[in-house]
């Protein structure tokens, strides 16, 4: 049985303008120690679907539907109070901007120790100590003064181990990784990762990791899900994505990752002609049938259920691309 | 931290020197000749002369200055023109009715201002926030002298609850004094909760919605902790400023506010001064104002530093 269950999962935001859907209908397992990326544009619904999960949206305009189990506890029919015990212990979240995330006025040590106390019922000196450890495991050098410090007198990199020293702190069974390297520059990802693999390694500890950036997909995650317009529409282990890729979507987005041939001038880097359609509107077709090469009559006549083409490979197309795909793999 | 403290002192010290020039070259700038009041109308030239000599106002302005300058230094105040008593004494009596009934109305305001700009942000769009937000215009529109008068009208006259005016000194009677002292402390931190409440409520709007905030939830941190400690922390530099800005207006307000209960403090002290052009007395209780709001704004800074470690650390680098 898998760690955690979505279940058609709907959720929108009630605004003056009426409802926004945000996510329609997603489905997903993540199994105990895996890595799986949601993956897709801004707006696409990647951060609402993984925030949906420890109930981190706005309570009073979040309209949410479906199930969203943990170790076969429905996390949607928790109180408030149980689901803050879920926080941070059993879920735990590494936010995507390293700059803003951490609290201004309070040490690091303070802002480690203080989610230990919550959970585990810590003594300040115990739970100072475990910071210590803790800044030891996320790769932070001389962390027994670095405790003392405030986040302003630390870099991107450092305030974003400080990010995940927290998340892990109480060993959660989920960690939720949004765009975690997005805001660091490039010598500092490779870090972070293998910070996310060691834990995942040592920890067992299961991550969903939001990202745009394939190329951080291919280097860390073990299945993928790939999302357009709030819906999955494509997911399947990460090098079957890649060699195979069925979605035109997914195509697309992996021809727009640079390649030595796109660096070089050879190919021009390529891009998905239109835009995101606008969340208000959910037509019953294919979301990116107005984009789509491939795009045939039936495409904006019904919308493409996700169907099984290869072995734990899903895709909702109706002409999925069928060749492998050649060019560079990442 | 003690640079941090001993550059904000010595900025400190630089302005209360200007300050205190101002005063003594704006007082001498005003039309009239203190030689003139004091000598009374039918005095003849001579006698007036003789005044000014005796004052010293005959020197040049810059030795008079100096002169202002040591003295005061040195504790001396002049003599109150009214009843020759020495100035520093008069004020050293009734500042601290003044201290006394600011540090009440300031309490006044924090509590009601800071909670229920809490509450306005945390509740925000709803009923509570439209009522703090309207108590809000109401405390700032609403004139002390006003309001003051509603409050004996309530609570003395018809309800008979407190008395209308007066003062006790707390020493003697300290249940009498706070009595005396509550409404024009209430009246006098009305208009301050008001400024209060509404910088508070934009400051927690703004660190509510920070992602420090939305992380202290991710840890599974009560509403409480949240709301009280991670946004309220980084709310209170603006409480503070405003708290550092408005003490101009607190000490104005206190003048009126004084004048209505007729407590015998500071303000009315102004108010008097004024009324018989008591020269000496009104240059030290500008400079005492003066004095009174530079140490303000340094407590303001150094609480800065307390409050945000940001401004400690570029304090001690010297910037």
């Amino acid at each position: 049985m898998s760690l955690l269950e979505m279940t058609d999962v709907s959720v929108g935001f009630a605004t003056e303008d009426g409802l926004v859907r945000a996510v329609k209908g997603m489905s997903l397992s993540l199994a105990h120690a895996e890595i799986l990326a949601l993956c897709g544009e801004s707006g696409c619904g990647k951060t609402v679907t993984a925030m949906s999960i420890p109930r981190l949206l706005p309570a009073e305009t979040t309209r949410l539907s479906g199930s969203i189990t943990l170790d076969g506890r429905d996390l949607t029919a928790l109180s408030e109070a149980e689901m803050r015990d879920v926080r941070g212990k059993d879920v735990s979240v590494v936010f995507q901007e390293p700059m803003t995330s951490l609290n201004p006025s309070f040490t690091v040590g303070f802002q480690i120790g203080e989610v230990l106390r919550r959970h585990e019922d810590l003594s300040r000196a115990a739970a100072r100590a475990r910071a210590v450890d803790l800044l030891k495991l996320v790769g932070i050098p001389d962390p027994a003064s670095r405790i003392k410090e405030y986040p302003h007198q630390l870099s991107g990199g450092m305030r974003q181990r400080v990010m995940i020293a927290i998340a892990v702190a109480c060993s959660p069974r989920v960690l939720i990784a949004d765009e975690p390297t997005t805001a660091l520059d490039v010598t500092i990802q490779a870090g972070v990762l293998n910070i996310f693999r060691d834990l995942r390694d040592r920890l067992g500890t299961a991550i969903i990791l939001i990202t745009h950036d394939l190329g951080v997909v291919a280097d860390i995650a073990d299945r993928a899900i790939v999302m357009y317009a709030g819906r999955a529409v494509e997911a399947a282990p990460v090098e079957e994505l890649y060699a195979r890729p069925r979605h035109p979507y997914t195509v697309g987005l992996l021809n727009a990752l640079p390649t030595a041939a796109t660096a070089a001038g050879r190919r021009r880097l390529a891009e998905i002609p239109g835009m995101v359609p606008p969340p208000f509107t959910d037509p019953d077709a294919c979301a990116f049938a107005p984009r789509c090469p491939r795009a045939e009559a039936d495409c904006t006549a019904a919308r493409p259920p996700l169907e099984s083409h290869g072995a734990s490979h899903l895709a909702a197309c109706l002409h999925p691309v069928a060749a492998v795909r050649t060019g560079a793999t990442p | 931290m003690g640079w941090f403290i001993l550059r904000r002192a010595g900025a400190a010290i630089i302005v209360l020197f200007l300050g205190s020039a101002l005063v003594f070259f704006g007082i001498r700038a005003l039309p009239g000749d203190p030689a003139t009041v004091l000598a009374g109308q039918e005095a003849s030239q001579e006698a007036i002369e003789a005044i000014r000599h005796d004052y010293g106002l005959d020197r040049p302005l810059p030795v008079q200055y100096v002169d202002y300058l040591g003295r005061t230094l040195q504790g001396d105040l002049g003599r109150s023109t009214q009843d020759k008593l020495p100035v520093a004494d008069i004020i050293i009596e009734r500042l601290p009715i003044t201290i006394e009934l600011s540090l009440l109305a300031i309490a006044v305001a924090i509590a009601i201002g800071v909670l229920t700009g809490i509450v306005a942000a945390v509740r925000r769009g709803r009923f509570a926030d439209y009522m703090a937000t309207g108590f809000g215009l109401v405390g700032l529109s609403v004139p002390h002298f006003w309001l003051g008068l509603l409050a004996i009208l309530l609570f003395s006259v018809t309800l008979r609850w407190l008395p209308a005016s007066g003062y006790v000194p707390f020493t003697q009677d300290p249940v009498g004094n706070l009595e005396r002292m509550l409404l024009p402390a209430l009246v006098l931190g009305t208009g301050f909760a008001a400024v209060l409440m509404r910088q508070t409520r934009s400051a927690m709007l703004g660190a509510l919605s920070a992602d420090y905030v939305r992380t202290a939830r991710s840890k599974g941190l009560a509403e409480r902790r949240v709301v009280g400690l991670h946004a309220l922390r980084n709310s209170l530099t603006t409480v503070v400023t405003v708290l550092g800005l408005q003490v101009g207006v607190l000490i104005s307000g206190a003048v009126v506010t004084e004048q209505i209960f007729v407590i015998p403090g500071f303000g009315k002290l102004t108010v008097d001064a004024v009324a018989t052009r008591n020269y000496p007395v009104i240059q030290a209780v500008v400079l005492v104002t003066v004095v009174a709001y530079v140490l303000v704004n340094l407590c303001v800074d150094i609480l800065y530093a307390v409050l945000n470690p940001r401004v400690r650390l570029s304090g001690v680098a010297g910037d």
